[in-house]
C-alpha cells in the first residue's frame, strides 16, 4: 500500500481571547464540514499535533493533496464558540521538525 | 523573484485614526507590499499624506482609491472626468445593468465590482466581459462577504462567483481578489486569500496573479499615467532641455 504523504501546518490564532484545544478543533472540523462535506472532510485526514494556549500556537496535520483544502477551510474560520477570531497559517512542512524550525524564525 | 502581493480593497474607519493605524499594520504583518483604501472624493490632501505617512512608517505602499456608485452611465461620466487625475485607482460598483455596460467599456474604470450577496444585481455577463477585456477594467472579488455570510446566502455567493470568474477567464479579464475587510479579524495571508478562491473554482496560479500581478499592474500603470512625465501610453518625457 502506498504510503499517504502528510503535511504539518503551524497556525496561529488572532484574537483576543483564549479557549481550548477541543473548542478549536470543533471550529476547524466545522468549517471543513461546511466547505466540502463529509467526503472532503474524511480525505483531509486532519489530527491535532499540537497546541499552545498560550501563545495561541496550533500544530495540525493534513494529507499533502489537502493542504490547499484545508487552508481554505481554516481562513474562512471567523468564530470560535461565538468569539470573533482569525487562524493564520504560519508555515507548512512535510515533518515537525522542519515546520518547527520555519515557525520558531518567523515567529521570532 | 519574490512575489509581491496587494490587497487594494482595506476599508478601516477614517474617522478614528488609532483604528486605521492598525489596519495599516495588519495588512503590513500579513505579508502584502501594497494596500490601497477607499477614501471619499473630499478627502483633503492633508488626510491623504497622512495616510500615506502612516503606510511609511509600516513599510507599505499606499494607493489612493475611490468608489463609485453612479445610478446612471451620465453620472459615471461625470464623476471619471472630475476624479479620474486625482485617484490612482477608481474601482464602480455596479448596481444597474446600463453603469456596469458604461463602467465595462470605460478605459478610465479600473476595478468593476458587483453586490456579491444579491444575485439579482450579477451584471457581469459575457457581453459585460467582452467590453471589459476591451478595455482595462478588473474584475474585483471581495472575500469579505465570503467569510461574513453563511448558509444559503454564501452558498447563492459563491455559485455566482464561480460563474463571473469563469466568464473573466474566458474573456481574458484580469481578477483581482481584495479583502474588503473593515476590521483586522477579516483580513488574510494572501496565500489564505488565493486558497479561499479555490471555493469559486480559481486555479492556484490565477489566484496568486490576483492578489499579485494583476492589482500591481493597475497601480503601475496608473502612476506612470499620473506623473508628470507622461505624454501617452508607451511615450513619456526622458529630459528636458535645450539639446532635445
Amino acid at each position: 500500500m502506498k504510503r499517504t504523504r502528510r503535511r504539518y501546518l503551524g497556525l496561529k490564532i488572532d484574537c483576543d481571547e483564549t479557549f481550548d484545544s477541543r473548542e478549536f478543533m470543533s471550529a476547524v472540523w466545522d468549517a471543513v464540514l461546511r466547505l466540502y462535506g463529509e467526503y472532503g472532510a474524511s480525505r483531509a485526514g486532519l489530527a491535532l499535533i499540537d497546541y499552545d494556549a498560550a501563545k495561541k500556537l496550533v500544530i495540525l496535520r493534513t494529507s499533502h493533496t489537502t493542504v490547499r483544502m484545508v487552508r481554505a477551510a481554516l481562513a474562512s474560520i471567523t468564530k470560535v464558540q461565538d468569539r470573533p477570531v482569525a487562524v493564520h497559517v504560519l508555515a507548512v512542512s512535510g515533518t515537525i521538525r522542519a515546520l518547527s524550525e520555519k515557525m520558531t524564525r518567523k515567529h521570532t | 523573484m519574490k512575489r509581491k502581493y496587494a490587497d487594494l480593497h482595506v476599508c478601516p474607519d477614517l474617522g478614528n485614526d488609532e483604528h486605521v493605524a492598525r489596519m495599516i499594520r495588519k495588512t503590513s504583518e500579513l505579508g502584502y507590499q501594497l494596500m490601497a483604501i477607499p477614501v471619499p472624493q473630499s478627502l483633503p490632501e492633508e488626510k491623504m499624506r497622512t495616510l500615506q505617512d502612516v503606510c511609511g512608517e509600516y513599510k507599505i505602499d499606499f494607493a489612493s482609491r475611490v468608489d463609485l456608485r453612479p445610478r446612471t452611465s451620465n453620472e459615471l461620466i461625470r464623476s471619471l472626468r472630475k476624479l479620474r487625475r486625482r485617484f490612482e485607482i477608481i474601482a464602480v460598483t455596479c448596481e444597474s445593468k446600463n453603469v456596469a455596460r458604461q463602467a465595462a467599456k470605460d478605459r478610465r474604470v479600473d476595478l468593476l465590482s458587483f453586490p456579491g450577496h444579491d444575485w439579482r444585481r450579477g451584471f457581469f455577463d459575457k457581453a459585460e466581459a467582452e467590453l471589459a477585456s476591451n478595455a482595462l477594467g478588473c474584475l474585483e472579488i471581495d472575500l469579505k462577504s465570503l467569510l461574513t455570510l453563511e448558509g444559503p446566502a454564501r452558498i447563492r455567493l459563491l455559485s455566482s462567483l464561480r460563474r463571473e470568474a469563469a466568464t473573466a477567464e474566458d474573456f481574458h479579464v484580469p481578477i483581482v481578489v481584495s479583502s474588503g475587510a473593515s476590521n483586522e479579524l477579516l483580513m488574510r495571508k494572501p496565500r489564505e486569500a488565493a486558497a479561499l478562491t479555490s471555493l469559486f473554482d480559481l486555479d492556484k496560479g490565477s489566484a496568486l496573479e490576483a492578489i499579485s500581478k494583476n492589482p500591481m499592474a493597475i497601480v503601475k500603470r496608473n502612476r506612470e499615467k499620473l506623473s508628470p512625465k507622461f505624454v501617452a501610453p508607451g511615450i513619456r518625457l526622458i529630459r528636458r532641455g535645450k539639446d532635445c
